[in-house]
């Protein structure tokens, strides 16, 4: 018979000291979509890096970045799981759901911080490491325990922490960071405002309830809808550098180009379509859309590095 | 002797004894592909020279 020992100051906290979490909980901690975009950035940053490394480091560096993404998400769930309670998103999450407690959540996420940025480090190089470290860092610490509560400029300067991983994939073939992978950085850094603020557009509400401090909570659905357009227009310009700066071929220029219009005409959409009864449709589009573009141009610089590669 | 008498046994249910198993599968599995990524990885970073060394 399998039994167990508790103590009293558990059985008044009227908590179960019993885990009944299965892995695929743990495994949601992770928040596996946000990683699968951060592994795609990372992957296209390595393959567009000059110079060679090799497939079994590569895949290590990559796995790395992953777990470490992961391991932010898990701490993130866990300072987070008040107002994750509270958002209707949010509040099926595995700790205010609760099949983890807020604890383990913690610990899961600190332990596999700690081994991702030590293999990173040790098996790869620990510039890499250490700019992963930092990422971890920038989203756990500055972002969620800081920003993210307190300025509606949070997830414009968050946003640093998912626009890294290109940059450590560079530094992991590479050893620097060089001007290219900051290129790669600020496609994703101005990419991420009109992406948010058109979710936070349509779950306003939410944000509210939750007392999160989102740009259209704060000032205005009008101010957002201009910003959206304002930081399109900058993606625009930044997504076509990669050509101007010699490291992407023309025709990479033209299909960044042809995404960036599809995307402008969307923020305009949202900037000037303010009809109520749509139920948010242009807003949900350019969501939707914002998430395609991304994928779509980092696929793009990624077949562009192979192809130069290959001297086709 | 006293602390003693304040705790309680509880015997797990199925479905905590089936999700502790899970979990244990789990971290033996990620335990073991950590080991097998580290003697993979080591190879390939360091090729031959894992045996140029001093005897």
């Amino acid at each position: 018979m399998t039994q167990m020992k508790t103590n009293s100051v558990d059985a008044v906290r009227d908590v179960p000291i019993i885990s009944s979490a299965m892995p695929g909980d743990y495994i949601e901690l992770l928040k596996p979509r946000v990683m699968s975009l951060v592994v795609f950035t990372a992957l296209i940053g390595l393959l567009m890096a000059p110079g060679s490394i090799n497939p079994v480091v590569g895949a290590i560096a990559i796995l790395c970045i992953a777990i470490g993404a992961g391991a932010s998400g898990a701490l993130n769930m866990w300072y987070d799981a008040d107002i994750d309670a509270v958002m209707a998103r949010t509040s099926r999450r595995p700790i205010p759901d609760g099949r983890i407690e807020p604890e383990q959540a913690l610990a899961f996420g600190l332990v596999l911080s700690s081994f991702a940025v030590m293999t990173m480090g040790v098996m790869v190089n620990w510039l890499s490491a250490s700019i992963l470290a930092f990422t971890i860092f920038f989203y756990a610490v500055v972002y969620t325990m800081w920003l993210k509560r307190s300025t509606p400029q949070n997830i414009v300067i968050g946003g640093a922490a998912g626009a890294f991983p290109p940059v450590i994939g560079w530094a992991a073939v590479t050893g620097t960071i060089s001007v290219e992978s900051l290129v790669l950085f600020a496609i994703i850094f101005i990419w991420t405002p009109p992406h948010f603020w058109a979710l936070a557009l349509y779950k306003s509400a939410d944000y509210e309830k939750a007392n999160i401090p989102m740009m259209p909570n704060v000032q205005g659905e009008a101010s957002t809808r201009m910003q959206i357009f304002a930081y399109s227009v900058l993606l625009v310009v930044i997504s076509v550098l990669p050509t101007a700066m010699g490291f992407a071929s023309l025709g990479y220029c033209l299909f960044a180009a042809v995404l960036g219009l599809v995307f402008l005409y969307l923020a305009w959409k949202v900037w000037q379509d303010r009809s109520v009864d749509t139920g948010h449709r242009n807003e949900k589009r350019l969501f939707g859309y914002s998430i395609f573009y991304l994928f779509a141009i980092f696929s793009a610089l990624g077949v562009d590095a192979i192809v130069m590669r290959l001297g086709l | 002797m006293m602390a003693e008498t304040e705790h309680e046994m509880v015997e797990m249910t199925a479905a905590q004894k089936k999700a502790q198993r899970a979990r244990n599968i789990a971290i033996a599995a990620v335990l073991i592909a950590f080991v097998v990524i580290l003697y993979v990885g080591t190879w390939a970073k360091l090729g031959v020279n894992v045996l140029n060394r001093t005897l």
